[in-house]
């Protein structure tokens, strides 16, 4: 029996007999509205849509994950020989310094807070828009201009930033980093700090303020959830940045001394240097990770919510242990908060058993996570479909990323490998783990909702192979060579150290994972020339964004289906199989909107 | 609104306790502020959540105090709400507004001024005030263009 659907949610504004109005603005004739503000460029530049907004934050973002792959591929050239000359020293460390700060700053967490979540959380909950949409109109021009001025220290005098993604003092002060590039970094990270924090507040608000009727917290999407929690993570982390990067910029232009080490002088003796007058480096490393931790799973925490939005899908499955999915997600953010300075245990001033029990603990919670995909997988009907590659190569990159970081949480390994390969290995398989893999699972699991069109699966599936192949030959050989004691940040290395050969199986490696960004881009090109109409819900989708069309009308839904469950739209789409029921039971008796009094059953 | 507020208020009470703990193993004040402020975080909104929530559940003032009606738990909270109860005007969505841009362009303007010369900050600021007032006029007008 098919459930009837209140239709349809849009009236006049004041009406009665309304039932959800998503706008005062357009709508008069009470039919499915369509927008009808400017069009062209200036419907770009003046909207507020979060679907809009959310495609522009995602095309940016990509265009700078493209930028900086090849400034890596640019770096894994000159490392290919122990004397390369493909880069100088100084463009060297630009290189480095702007890949890494590209990636994190402007990549991996925009793609997924600023695209993905901006346009599917308000799908999810069943709300018209962000809460804030002129916010979210901010939020996306100071990325936009963020992430300009990040680019311009390519053009000014003296190059672009080149003191490391992390810009340690005292090496980031203007007597060791002179020159317009390190400002208009701090610039850029100012501008785009704020542009997340807005982000932050919009997400936090659209989840608390505008779900639809019946979709209480426990009810919400894996998704919706992260996004949730990464909210709040932003919240913590991003104005701690943002403060401490106008104190950098301060020490380097205004005389002020929190982290300077060098020159310190009073405003009573000028010409004098007073060692009591100097600030403290470790200081800005304190703030730094302080942000930087918490980053690191603002930037993981989304994807892990896609991997747990696109695995019960191709399981043909609810996701097992709900439950214990959110509270994971709020036991990782919790503790990611804690454990900062097991970035600075080299630095001999941090509390080693404390941040290195938190730092250990982060592993229980995130294995559940593990547990419970795997239980979402176990004895589904499990379909190999591109986003679902995606998700299963997530799950192995991020274990080994994980295992690897649980390594690096006891100190006495961490004093062995601190700024060796064996670092660079495991953040990078964390993040590619995260960002790269899931964020792409995303790409091709929401794809036809955003376009109505479908990407090519065949295609799909060589991109993903030839990343997955490229993935483990770049980052394998960087472990071992780490080891063998090759540090970080270096553009030579001694050729009789035998490090060579891991360096080119590496530099093969990345430019297996390029080619494979390639086919992305054929199938992009392939898609948009010959499209393959998608339909509402070509996967058989479970949460509200399957229910509306492809791509969603402007204020995104003409009805609602009853929520009763976790997966509505499954419900609805399957009577017969609803969902486990969470949260309380619902009263016995006739129900208004059919929601029905069936037996819940798990299916699988 | 009782898991907002209870998810706020753990982000408190959490951080609150960590801070403490962190003080007294260390006595390393950086940190140790920044968890307190991060307690502070989850505190302030989530105390104020949770006196919304007792007031819809009837309670003047959190635990104490009676409400002559009690509003009752918000559709979005209630497992069996029906969509027809979220009936009504949610809220006013502006259909398309150039001041973020402007806004965007103003503060872009305003921090290039601090790198590249401070007379960048002439448009930079007109810009900035211009959006304020355009964007605060625009919501009172109705909140479209």
């Amino acid at each position: 029996m098919m459930t009837d659907v209140i239709n349809p949610p849009i009236t006049v504004p004041g009406s009665a007999g309304g039932i959800r109005v998503p706008d005062v603005h357009d709508g008069h004739d009470g039919r499915p509205h369509e927008h009808h503000g400017p069009s062209g460029i200036l419907k770009w530049l003046t909207t507020t849509d979060h679907k809009i907004i959310g495609l522009s934050y995602m095309i940016t973002s990509l265009a700078l994950f493209y930028v900086a792959g090849i400034m890596a591929l640019g770096i894994r050239v000159q490392l290919a020989t122990p004397d390369g000359s493909f880069v100088s020293f100084q463009q060297y460390n630009e290189l480095f310094t702007m890949h890494g700060s590209l990636m994190l700053y402007l990549f991996a967490g925009p793609f997924a807070f600023g695209g993905l979540a901006n346009y599917i959380i308000p799908l999810q909950v069943g709300a018209p828009d962000m809460a804030f949409p002129r916010l979210n109109a901010l939020s996306y021009w100071l990325y936009l201009t963020g992430s300009i001025t990040m680019l311009l220290g390519f053009i000014v005098a003296g190059g672009a930033a080149d003191f490391g993604w992390v810009a340690y003092a005292p090496l980031s002060s203007s007597i060791f980093t002179p020159g317009a590039g390190a400002d208009v970094w701090i610039m850029a990270l100012a501008l785009t700090g704020f542009s997340a924090i807005f982000t932050g507040v919009n997400l936090v608000g659209t989840i608390f303020y505008l779900r639809a009727p019946g979709m209480t917290m426990f009810r919400m999407p894996i998704f919706t959830w992260n996004m949730l929690v990464t909210g709040i993570l932003i919240l913590i982390a991003f104005p701690v940045l943002t403060s401490a990067l106008i104190m950098l910029f301060c020490d380097r232009h205004f005389g002020t001394h929190i982290y300077d080490v060098v020159g310190c002088t009073t405003l009573a003796n000028p010409g004098v240097t007073t060692p009591s007058a100097c600030g403290s480096p470790v200081l800005w490393q304190n703030l730094f990770w302080f942000f930087g931790h918490p980053e690191v799973y603002i930037l993981a925490l989304p994807y892990f919510g896609i991997a747990t939005e696109i695995i019960p899908v191709f399981s043909r499955k609810p996701v097992f242990g709900y439950k214990g999915m959110v509270f994971a997600t709020m036991s990782i953010a919790a503790l990611s908060t804690g454990v900062w300075a097991h970035h600075m245990f080299t630095t001999g001033v941090v509390l080693l058993p404390f941040f290195s029990l938190l730092s250990l603990l982060i592993a229980v919670p995130t294995g559940i996570k593990f547990f419970n995909w795997i239980g979402t997988m176990w004895r589904g009907q499990l379909q190999f479909k591109t986003p679902m590659l995606f998700c299963i190569g997530f799950l192995l990159a991020f274990l080994m990323g994980g295992v690897t970081g649980v390594m690096l949480a006891a100190p006495p390994i961490d004093f062995f490998t601190h700024d060796t390969y064996f670092v660079v290995a495991h953040f990078h398989q964390v993040l590619f783990g995260t960002a790269v893999f899931a964020g792409f699972a995303g790409l091709y699991f929401w794809y036809p909702k955003m376009f109505g069109r479908m990407l090519n699966d065949h295609l799909g599936k060589w991109h993903f192979w030839l990343m997955f192949i490229g993935f483990w030959v770049t980052f394998m050989p960087q472990y071992i060579v780490g080891l063998k004691g090759m540090p970080r940040r270096v553009a030579t290395y001694p050729s009789d150290l035998g490090w060579q050969g891991y360096n080119i199986i590496s530099t093969v490696g990345a430019f297996i994972i390029a080619a494979s960004f390639a086919v992305l881009l054929v199938n992009l090109w392939i898609s948009w020339r010959r499209p393959v109409p998608a339909g509402d819900n070509p996967w058989d989708g479970h949460a509200l964004e399957w229910f509306t069309t492809s791509p969603p009308p402007h204020h995104n839904f003409t009805h609602l289906p009853p929520i009763r469950s976790e997966r509505p739209t499954w419900d609805y789409n399957h009577p017969d199989h609803p969902a486990l029921h969470h949260g309380p039971k619902p009263p016995s008796g006739p129900r208004g909107d059919g929601g029905g009094e069936r037996e819940r059953v798990p299916v699988g | 609104m009782r898991i907002e507020a209870i998810f706020l208020l753990g982000v408190g009470i959490f951080f609150g306790a960590v801070g403490l703990i962190y003080w007294f193993l260390s006595y390393e004040d950086g940190g140790f502020l920044m968890l307190i402020g991060t307690c502070a975080l989850g505190l302030l909104p989530g105390l104020y959540y949770y006196y919304w929530h007792r007031r819809f559940r009837g309670s003047k003032f959190f635990f104490w105090g009676t409400l002559d009606k009690a509003v009752g738990d918000r559709p979005e909270d209630r497992a069996d709400a029906t969509i027809r109860e979220g009936a009504g005007v949610i809220n006013s969505f502006p259909g398309s507004s150039v001041w973020p841009f402007t806004l965007g362009m103003g503060a872009f303007l305003s921090v290039l001024a601090l790198v590249f010369g401070i007379w960048l900050l002439i448009p930079g600021v007109a810009l900035l005030i211009g959006a304020l007032v355009g964007v605060t006029a625009e919501s009172r007008r109705g909140g479209h263009v």
